[in-house]
């Protein structure tokens, strides 16, 4: 639909736009050890959330339903109240601020048009209620006109839009605000599949474009990883970790990070440990000495291993160490294909599987050589592409970064 | 099979639901608003009712469809759900939208079409208080609107004043109790949109310029502000403590409100009480009277009946003692035989109470005119002759919000294409059904390109055409004939 987008990245950089960026000001977010604890509920919604967000910044929040991400903005957007902390825009507290002057702008995923305003006044009249004089309204509708390519309909009426036109007046109403910060609560939630990948380009370039601090909230990890420079994953009110999404790819800090970013899903078992080797049906893999060095008695001899799909290789069925694995579903995405299977041998020493459901596993397969379904593929595990955690704390044990051949492809 | 939840109703079944919405049979559909839509929204008869039928995803019609419901059960003013139905098909086998059915408030206006007859500033101010007094009873109760507009509300006469009722819940969230910011944040939406609203009116002439939209803002946020106020409020005495209490909870009930439970502690001095209503409820007078009489009518429409009954109580001093005995006889004699005198086809035009609260006032201009007071059958034979006729009919105006509005304007890209039939939006307009003509836009609308399954015409050479061809084609028989001459006579014939 953005015809001309490549053009204006090039414009961004040039820092033609930048009256649009009017705010000079360093529009940081800092929550400090924020808490929100509902009345009558005993377990904190958001418990002492610590995140930093850099100016400029893209920052998604993550997690699954109930894990208090929408709880989160919301407190920054001084709809909730902060029960404990506090919670700062650049240089300035506004914990106990009323939402309108927190200079901060809720961006909504469908805006009314009014049909017999033109698209300018559509998209500025809110500014003549904050009593923005007349001539700096039409200088800043203007801009965002132009970052959002509608300079040659800002007099027309919303009649002679097409439906992504009418879309991006609704984000112009949020933009000629010039807030510090732009928050966005699940804003494609609506939205069919199709246009939701479309729609959620738009929306990371636009952002980029305009290089306004955004913190935005959704449960899906493929909308965090496309299109974050950030991302904080949550679980029970408590941030699990935060970083870029190569990091949350190669570097998941626990057990629930690592399954929960990541598509498909990581494999993820639990497997005794013989010196200095985790057991894994027939094959041994071995363990850094820093890991099992960080073992402790809690785990029980135990660790928690985890495999991308694409860290298994199919081999011949009589390679040592190899796992068999009875093909359920293969899933044939172009590029890529992926085998969903189980592994009918007991391959899972440790006491029991954690997570990734019951022994399934999932293995990237050579697209052009596909396994029918019902047939058995022999699978084995890349050397030093394994996750280590922790047993008992189920916190990462490996020291460093895991690439595998999905990485590069994620936002570093 | 669709599958509906929640409505006791078989008759539901029989819609249409493998069409999609958009193409819903004319005979089903009681009216076709004006406007844009960020959802299907129609208007279906069924029965003597009217359902307003949106299309939505599946997850968001049962959330607002649980949240109406939820508001239904505290009592707060909003349509009622009937169902949402999921699972539709085409015969092809292709997947429709959910739906949400929501009845139709009988006697309700859009706030659009009290614009397509002259409005008066008052009439303006009223909608704006009727708004602020909605929005506060739904903060009371927990719910934050999260998009209040002029459009997302409906509104039903209520003596000389309005209530207004929340049709749009798609946006809202049911808390236990709202935080300031949130409230506040509502506030802002509610001026922001109301100011939008009258900007758009003006845009299209249907109000005054003269009308301020910034001043109108400002009172839906001072009028919220004041009742919000009165309603919670803590006060601390020091002195005479029953007087004030009393005091309070009158002022309270003067404005509506029930005070169901009153918080009173001391101050940590001791030598003062604090005071603060806990439980509010809105319909102090529609309940009383409904207690007396089983009326079931709005809050202003209770007030001016209950003055009458009290009238009628003092000039009755037989009955008056007795408060229930009374507001038997008044309803017998007085309310019913009004309401009755209303000949049925002009019963669509106003609710019972509001025709008996028109009365009154009628009453009042003839007594006025005749200099002596005028019996109410006099009265209501006047009324029931002289104006009742000329008002417009109110049962049944449709109209929807302008976020619905937002996305069924006859679009440029071929995302409406479908292998239906598209009805033209403006063809059946009620918003103007009973008001004027809607003036022209002065610009041509722009062509659209659409696709749709409509064939068109064979191309039919004109008769005219088809005369042409016939004498070209005599033409050319007479001349090859005069060929055909020459060549004889060439060869010698």
């Amino acid at each position: 639909m953005w015809t001309h987008t490549t053009a204006f990245l090039h414009y961004g950089s040039s820092g033609t736009y930048l009256p649009v960026k009017g705010n000079t000001a360093m529009a940081t977010v800092t929550y400090d050890k924020a808490s929100r604890i509902y009345p009558g509920t005993e377990r904190p919604a958001v418990d002492a959330l610590d995140l930093q967000i850099a100016d400029g910044e893209f920052l998604v929040l993550v997690g699954p339903s109930g894990c208090g991400k929408s709880t989160s903005l919301r407190m920054l957007a001084g709809l909730e109240d902060v029960d404990a902390g506090s919670i700062w825009v650049g240089e300035r507290d506004v914990t106990h601020v009323q939402p309108k002057d927190r200079d901060i702008a809720m961006v909504f995923q469908s805006y009314a048009l009014y049909p017999h305003m033109t698209v300018a006044d559509n998209m500025g009249f809110a500014l003549k209620i904050a009593k923005v004089e007349k001539s700096t309204i039409r200088e800043r509708v203007e801009a965002a006109a132009k970052i959002l390519d509608l300079t040659e309909y800002l007099d027309r009426k919303p009649k002679a839009l097409s439906g992504g036109q009418r879309q991006r007046v609704a984000m112009g109403r949020a933009i000629v605000r010039q807030p510090q910060v732009f928050l966005m609560d699940e804003p494609l939630s609506n939205l069919d599949a199709k246009l939701r990948v479309q729609t959620r380009t738009q929306i990371a370039a636009l952002q980029r474009r305009l290089g306004t601090t955004t913190v935005y909230v959704t449960h899906d990890q493929v909308e965090a990883l496309t299109m974050g420079d950030r991302i904080a994953v949550l679980k029970d009110g408590v941030l699990q970790q935060v970083g870029t999404p190569r990091e949350m790819y190669d570097t998941p800090a626990n057990v629930f990070v690592a399954g929960f970013i990541g598509s498909p899903a990581m494999n993820l078992s639990t497997f005794r440990v013989e010196d200095g080797h985790a057991i894994v049906g027939s094959a041994r893999v071995p363990l850094e000495r820093e890991v099992v060095a960080k073992m402790t008695a809690a785990d029980n001899g135990d660790v928690v291993l985890g495999f991308r799909p694409e860290s298994l290789d199919r081999v011949a069925p009589n390679t040592p160490g190899a796992v068999p694995v009875e093909v359920n579903v293969v899933e044939e995405l172009g590029s890529d294909a992926f085998v969903y299977g189980n592994i009918p041998a007991p391959v899972a020493t440790g006491k029991d599987v954690t997570v990734g459901g019951s022994g399934d596993v999932i293995v990237r397969v050579d697209p052009r050589d596909v396994p029918g379904k019902g047939e058995t593929i022999w699978v084995t595990i890349r050397p030093n592409e394994q996750h280590v955690f922790s047993a008992s704390t189920q916190q990462r044990l490996t020291p460093h970064a895991v690439k595998t051949a999905a990485s590069g492809a994620i936002k570093a | 099979m669709p599958h509906i939840t929640g409505a006791a109703d078989p008759a539901l079944m029989e819609l249409p639901w493998e069409i999609p919405l958009s193409a819903w049979p004319e005979d089903r559909i009681a009216a076709l608003p004006r406007g844009l839509s960020r959802h299907v929204v129609r208007f279906v008869r069924h029965g003597a009712n009217v359902l307003a039928v949106k299309e939505t995803n599946r997850e968001i019609a049962y959330r607002e469809f649980e949240m109406l419901r939820g508001l239904e059960r505290m009592d707060a003013p909003c349509v009622k759900a009937v169902a949402v139905v999921t699972q539709r098909r085409t015969p092809m086998g292709e997947e429709l939208s959910a739906a949400l059915v929501t009845e139709h408030l009988a006697f309700s206006l859009p706030y659009r079409a009290l614009f397509s007859t002259a409005l008066r500033k008052g009439t303006l101010n009223r909608l704006i208080d009727a708004l602020s007094v909605l929005l506060v009873r739904l903060h009371l109760n927990g719910f934050y609107w999260g998009d209040v507009s002029l459009s997302n509300a409906l509104f039903r006469r209520d003596a000389s004043e309005f209530s207004a009722y929340l049709v749009d819940a798609e946006t809202g969230e049911l808390h236990e109790r709202l935080t300031d910011g949130q409230r506040g944040y509502d506030v802002e939406i509610a001026t922001t949109n109301i100011i939008g609203e009258i900007l758009d009116l003006q845009a299209n002439e249907d109000l005054d310029e003269g009308i301020d939209p910034f001043k109108i803002g400002e009172r839906l946020e001072s009028k919220y502000t004041k009742l919000w106020k009165a309603l919670t409020e803590t006060e601390v005495f020091d002195s005479n403590v029953p007087f004030h209490v009393s005091e309070r909870v009158r002022h309270l009930n003067e404005m509506g409100f029930d005070v169901g439970e009153l918080d009173m502690l001391s101050t940590p001095d001791g030598t003062g009480l604090r005071i603060r209503p806990k439980v509010v409820d809105a319909g102090f007078h529609s309940r009383r009277l409904m207690r007396l009489t089983g009326l079931d009518v709005q809050e202003n429409q209770a007030r001016r009946l209950l003055n009458d009954l009290d009238e009628f109580r003092a000039v009755h001093p037989d009955v008056a003692d007795d408060e229930a005995f009374a507001a038997h006889e008044w309803l017998t004699s007085i309310f019913e035989p009004t309401v009755r005198a209303v000949p049925r086809e002009l019963r669509g035009k106003l609710e019972p109470a509001q025709v008996f609260h028109e009365v009154l006032d009628h009453r009042w201009y003839l007594a006025e005119a005749a200099n002596e007071d005028v019996p109410m059958p006099v009265a209501t034979a006047s009324y029931v002759k002289n104006v009742l006729p000329l008002r417009p009919d109110e049962r049944a105006v449709l109209g929807r919000s302008l976020a619905e509005m937002t996305a069924e304007l006859p679009a440029l890209t071929d995302e409406v294409g479908t292998e239906f039939e598209r009805r033209d939006p403006f063809e059946n307009d009620n918003t103007y059904a009973w008001g004027e003509v809607p003036v022209p836009e002065n610009a041509p609308p722009p062509q659209v390109q659409r696709v749709t399954t409509r064939v068109a015409p064979p191309e039919r050479a004109p008769l005219s055409g088809e005369l042409t061809q016939r004498r070209q084609r005599a033409e050319a028989a007479a001349a090859a004939e005069a060929d055909d001459a020459e060549a004889a006579e060439e060869t010698g014939f």
